[in-house]
């Protein structure tokens, strides 16, 4: 039975309605790829454009600029175009709320 | 059926027993409970030490097992050879991942049983895990340069591939050469630890010579076929700045080393005498991966589940870095190991805690190469999850290399430097 509960459950969280399963954690994780860079949840030492608490609409607008060409860029224009529009919002979302 | 949050807790817990977990956490505001045993404090291991403090609040203890005193980076190493930074500026102490609570033991790790979960240190000390990551980075085939021993690479036929006292001792060659003299380094075949950057060295070796001593050579011996990245940005680097100073040799595999005459021999080409004899041998994932039976790629690299960089033979013990078989396209970079120390962190505190997973991340990776002192250039990807391939694949139409090298590049790549080291270990 115990089994069967799992299997249960599994399937009840893929009926949550978001875009990802466990979307904040997918958020958080989808952001610290980009850390590397431009500092721990999004706090650069300096050199990278700090991202916490970077405005959620401004970030996307930025990446969809980048990913267009719109915006110059060393190489954040061949970055951004390894991101989905929802992936690019879920890192948005996370940066969005870091203080 | 409906399951309440009561009956939810139950199957979380089964879920997690079945998973291997030895406790679960209360609704403290920690996430998750158990020990975890990092072996390797580079890139990745310092990372996923950090990373799984901070993803379970505090809940799960980090025990980070490392041999040397302070993490050294091997990105920019090449600028202290050149005498463009020191050995302190890419020097950074532990001292900030105890601050996020990690235990730090300076020690080698003998063996792991993975059976009973412990691993033992060279003092005799013996330390039990819940989860084990495995981040030894490379060790050296010595048989792939017949002559070389791993004592003369100690004294005289030094590889500067582990960032350290390698270093040091490489860059006093370099300044003890006559002008006039040769500086070879000599390439082992792919897969090796980042593949720029014997071609980055050439170029710094190459910079410092032509305003100290000018008469010199630097000579790349490559056992590969072709430069193995950014060919075109080197080639044009070594045109346009280093004319009559580098050459380059593809298809130069050593067939053997005399390091008395200083003398390396290839199967299909003439011998090559040189100064300085910077030869780096093939590699392989660290000894201690092969003692804990991890290694499965052709007896060189370790095969993990990159969903969560489980070992394919073990799933309680991670691999990372560059001791892992790597994913189609996936570089054995120091920043491709931090993207998977993420990976890893997030897949223990899931497991560990009994959350929910969340969907596969998205990785990438951002590499760049001084050229000369001031002038850099980059290559990048970006990697994705592919469910049904089961791998990470780079994403198509993404990523790429620097237009031309130029001075915004060289700052960004210290700027990189600075903040990857600070979100590794700080």
């Amino acid at each position: 039975m115990k089994r069967t509960s799992v299997v249960i459950a599994l399937a009840l969280f893929g009926l949550t309605g978001s875009a990802f399963a466990n979307e904040a954690n997918y958020g958080r994780n989808m952001a610290s790829a980009c850390s590397s860079c431009h500092g721990t949840n999004g706090k650069s030492v300096g050199g990278m454009e700090a991202l916490a608490g970077y405005p959620k609409d401004k970030l996307v607008k930025a990446l969809k600029d980048f990913r267009e060409g719109a915006k110059p860029a060393t190489v954040m224009h061949q970055l951004a175009k390894g991101y989905t529009d929802a992936q690019v919002e879920a890192i948005a979302t996370f940066y969005a709320a870091q203080k | 059926m409906t399951i309440n949050r009561r009956e939810f807790l139950k199957v979380s817990a089964a879920g997690a027993a079945a998973a291997g977990v030895v406790g679960l956490s209360g609704c403290t505001g920690a996430k998750g409970s158990g020990n975890v045993v990092v072996i390797g404090g580079g890139y990745g291991g310092a990372t996923v030490a950090k990373y799984v403090r901070m993803w379970s609040d505090g809940g799960i203890n980090v025990t980070l097992i490392e041999r040397n005193t302070n993490f050294v980076s091997c990105p920019m190493s090449n600028l202290v050879l050149a005498g463009e930074k020191k050995l302190e500026d890419i020097t950074v102490s532990y001292e900030g991942l105890k601050k996020h609570g990690v235990r730090v033991i300076q020690g080698d790790v003998t063996a792991v049983d993975a059976d009973k979960r412990s691993v033992k240190l060279a003092n005799g000390d013996t330390i039990t895990y819940d989860r084990l990551v495995v981040s030894p980075g490379i060790d050296f085939m010595w048989e792939s340069v017949p002559g070389l021993t791993p004592e003369l690479a100690n004294t005289k036929i030094l590889h500067g591939w582990k960032a350290g006292p390698q270093t040091v001792a490489l860059k006093k060659q370099l300044e003890d050469m006559k002008d006039g003299g040769v500086f070879a380094i000599a390439i082992p075949k792919a897969p090796y630890r980042c593949p720029p950057g014997p071609y980055e060295r050439a170029c710094l070796v190459a910079h410092y010579l032509k305003a100290k001593k000018p008469k010199s050579k630097v000579l790349i011996l490559d056992a590969n076929d072709d430069v193995q990245s950014k060919k075109g940005l080197f080639m044009a680097a070594w045109k346009d700045l280093y004319a009559g100073i580098i050459e380059y040799r593809p298809k130069h595999e050593i067939s053997s080393l005399d390091a008395n005459s200083m003398t390396l021999k290839f199967e299909f080409a003439d011998a090559v005498k040189a100064d300085v004899l910077n030869v780096v041998p093939g590699q392989k994932a660290g000894d201690i991966a092969k003692q804990a039976g991890l290694v499965t790629v052709n007896n060189r690299w370790c095969g993990v589940d990159w969903r969560t960089t489980q070992s394919t033979v073990h799933p309680t013990i991670h691999v990372i870095g560059d001791a892992t078989q790597p994913a189609p396209g996936m570089p054995k970079s120091g920043h491709m190991t931090t993207q998977h120390a993420k990976i890893a962190a997030a897949a223990i505190v899931s497991l560990m805690s009994g959350e929910q997973p969340a969907d596969p991340m998205t990785i990438a990776n951002t590499c760049y190469s001084y050229v000369d002192g001031k002038q850099a250039v980059h290559v990048a990807s970006v990697h994705t999850y592919d469910a049904k391939e089961k791998t990470f694949k780079t994403v198509a139409g993404s990523g790429g290399v620097s237009a031309a090298r130029n001075e915004i590049e060289g700052k960004y790549a210290w700027a990189w430097a600075k903040n990857v080291w600070a979100d590794a270990l700080l």
